[in-house]
């Protein structure tokens, strides 16, 4: 598998300076972390122990914690999500790694009948907290099967939380607070963005984590993270960056667009994408999974729904194509990039 | 591979290999003969590493007493649904046996993973028979509390919950806690891709889970050699590296004998284990189904021959154990429990709608707290509109 020895040469190249940081580095201190405060949290999957994941992100955890926190499991996707909410159920907070988006879909019905189902099946008796982290989405070059972007099914799930981190700090933030979360939290982790780097203060942020009042979490809370007057985009995972990247051409074309990271998909920040959308008037939302029924359709209806007066133009989404994730060859033509933002930009009806 | 140290004892005693210490016995272990006298030792199908002690006469009669509310419990909901009270319910008449001694085996602190037919052996274990019905009365999706009494929730997708059970049984092993879990399924069940992974984890980490598989032949209406070309379901065991046995289902002698057997060894860290009681499902899967579409008269006839009720309660008044007097206790402790049920599913539920978005998360969302409040309106100027007319 290229992409195996792709993460292990980033990472090693990534690990050279103490400074900054990378998206993977974060999400592998963050479960340290919440290992090192809470005796429950353990985490397993496929290849986690030893190998530290395929990617690399439960690497070290094994040595500092023992096998009995950090183990391989047999590979079976159905049985790691099923023991999972077992233990769950019985006072751990076990925190799960599925290889790959489309590897996870054997573990679908657990998922959709059970750990989403049993706190309300239960009346609440039974509380599920765990965590299943799924590497997502495309940007690799990878094959068939290991860039799908499955976010939702999970999303259209009730009883699920979805979160989707961006940047290196939300890697950090979001992952810590879906450790401690007591719902089930699938955590969707745009795998482009595991070598991306930020000059991030993870000891900063682990104090924030632990002195945090629950108001302060980012759970709920789309985040605004470059302001602007003129247009909205909304995005989340892996689509922030090539929002970022448009947002900037845009500005040396004198549009000033406001780009809002939603950070978690469910639940979802209404409050925070209506403030901007009433403010600029006009909204591009970009996702990269494909368009039909997908979260990028809800974000669009809801924006319509909520904020019609406020809209100077339709919304308009930029998405994946409807087609079944192409090969590493294609990616380029099928994913959502800066051209393709700034064209739907430029449509939003400027001249009325 | 580790071998736990029971079957080393019987290797080294019976001079028999690893795979038949933990293959079946041929045919299966029965103790009473279906017309209730006691087997002697040479013909309960017993060899060597597969020796089961006979439970003490108290023992049996309690398991006697269960059986009759068994009983009791199964017919009356039946009736229940027939009045309208239950919209559904999946009977284990005929399967008393198995659902007693499941309930039995188990101490105070183990765990039981029951499928939908289980109510039985949900309400043995300790549940409130009104509140293990809600789920078939249609007012929620389970009634009752997992943790009070260990069970966990009856599950209609079939196998998943042997995995909650291995999980269940993976945690308390961490925190070094004596627990064992008892995870069970049906003969249809063990086609499910679940059913492999679940007894593979649990053999992987030795985890101390007996898995108790109800084969009452059909998976509502297909027979078990549409299933499986096994030998028998207990031999799916030794593929993986855990010990089979096969047990007759309608014997509630061997039954506790078997279990008790699996439970204890499973507690000593034998590993998972895998018991396959052969019983049959007197009446149809459900209300809704038709069962002479699929299966004869005399086939029925043959299995009611087998009752695990008249078998037992012959035995025991053969040996003077079950006096008239005890029977009569006994009748008056399941009529308890039935008119328990006829009261509390005799009279409808408050329902609250809001209740549909509270339990959905821990807290409820934004979204769901604006969909509660769109329903409440709703209802509220239903009210009105009622009220002006």
């Amino acid at each position: 598998m290229s992409t195996v020895a792709e993460a292990a040469a980033a990472r090693a190249a990534a690990t050279a300076g103490p400074d900054p940081v990378t998206f993977a580095k974060a999400l592998t201190t963050a479960m340290a972390d919440a290992m090192r405060a809470d005796d429950g949290v353990i985490v397993f999957g496929e290849d986690v122990a030893k190998l530290g994941g395929v990617f690399r992100i439960t690497d070290g955890l094994m040595a500092e914690f023992g096998d009995q926190r950090c183990f391989d499991t047999p590979l079976a996707e159905s049985g790691i999500v099923g023991m999972a909410l077992g233990m769950a159920m019985n006072g751990m907070r076990p925190v799960v790694e599925m290889q790959f988006d489309a590897f996870a879909y054997p573990a679908f019905e657990q998922i959709a009948s059970h750990v989403a189902k049993m706190h309300n099946r239960t009346r609440g008796r039974v509380t599920l907290p765990m965590v299943i982290r799924v590497p997502y989405a495309g940007g690799i070059g990878g094959v068939e099967h290991h860039c799908d972007s499955s976010e939702a099914y999970y999303a259209h799930t009730p009883g699920l939380k979805v979160f989707t981190p961006s940047s290196v700090a939300d890697a950090y933030r979001l992952l810590r607070e879906a450790i401690a979360s007591d719902d089930p939290v699938v955590f969707m982790e745009p795998k482009k963005l595991y070598w991306s780097k930020d000059a991030v203060d993870l000891e900063a942020l682990r104090r924030d984590f632990d002195g945090a009042e629950a108001a302060e979490r980012a759970e709920g809370r789309a985040a605004v993270v470059r302001p602007g007057t003129d247009a909205t985009i909304i995005a989340y995972g892996p689509a922030v960056p090539p929002a970022l990247a448009a947002a900037e051409a845009a500005s040396a074309e004198g549009r000033s667009v406001e780009v809002v990271d939603l950070r978690t998909i469910v639940p979802f920040d209404d409050e925070t994408v209506c403030e901007s959308v009433r403010k600029t008037g006009r909204v591009v939302v970009v996702a990269e999974a494909q368009g039909f029924a997908s979260v990028a359709s809800e974000i669009t209806a809801r924006v319509q729904e909520r904020c019609f007066h406020s809209l100077a133009a339709p919304v308009r989404r930029v998405t994946g194509f409807d087609i079944p994730f192409p090969p590493p060859k294609f990616e380029h033509w099928h994913l959502p990039g800066v051209d393709r933002i700034l064209d739907a930009l430029d449509e939003l009806q400027w001249e009325d | 591979m580790t071998i736990p140290a029971e079957a080393q004892a019987a290797i080294t005693r019976f001079g028999i290999s690893i795979e038949d210490y933990m293959l079946p016995v041929h045919g299966q272990i029965q103790i009473l003969a279906e017309d209730g006298t006691m087997l002697p030792e040479d013909r309960r199908g017993s060899s060597p590493g597969h020796q089961y002690p006979v439970p003490t006469d108290r023992e049996l009669l309690e398991a006697y007493r269960r059986l009759v509310i068994g009983r009791r419990v199964n017919d009356q909901n039946s009736a229940l649904v027939r009045q309208g009270r239950l919209a559904v319910y999946p009977s284990s008449h005929g399967q008393e046996a198995c659902q007693v001694a499941a309930a039995l085996a188990l101490r105070e602190g183990d765990w039981m993973f029951p499928t939908y037919r289980d109510s039985v052996a949900v309400m043995t274990r300790g549940v409130d028979p009104v509140e293990a019905m809600t789920l078939f009365r249609g007012d929620w999706h389970g009634g009752y509390d997992p943790h009070a009494h260990h069970v966990g929730i009856q599950s209609t997708p079939l196998t998943t919950q042997l995995l909650h059970g291995v999980g269940v049984a993976h945690a308390a092993k961490l925190r070094g806690e004596d627990t064992v879990v008892l995870a069970m399924c049906g003969d249809g069940a063990t086609s499910e891709g679940d059913f492999h992974e679940a007894l593979n984890f649990a053999a992987v980490f030795n985890l101390p889970v007996v898995f108790f598989v109800q084969n009452n032949q059909y998976a509502i209406s297909v027979p078990l050699a549409h299933q499986t070309v096994a030998p028998s379901l207990a031999h799916k065991a030794v593929g993986y590296g855990m010990a089979g046995e096969r047990v007759d289902g309608n014997d509630i002698v061997a039954l506790l004998a078997v279990l008790d057997r699996a439970v204890t060894l499973a507690r000593a860290g034998s590993g998972p284990l895998l018991v396959e009681a052969n019983t049959y499902r007197m009446q149809a899967h459900t209300n809704a189904d038709d069962a002479t579409r699929y299966r004869n008269d005399a086939e029925v006839q043959a299995w009611a021959a087998k009752d695990p009720l008249n078998r037992m309660r012959h035995y025991l008044r053969s040996t003077g154990v079950l006096t008239d007097d005890v029977e009569t206790a006994f009748a008056g402790d399941a009529e308890d429990i039935a008119q328990q049920l006829r009261e509390g599913l005799g009279s409808d539920p408050t329902l609250d709608p809001q209740d549909l978005f509270r339990h959905v998360f821990t807290e409820p969302t934004p979204q769901l707290r604006e969909q509660a409040a769109l329903l409440a309106d709703e209802l509220a100027r239903d009210e009105l509109s009622r009220e002006e007319h």
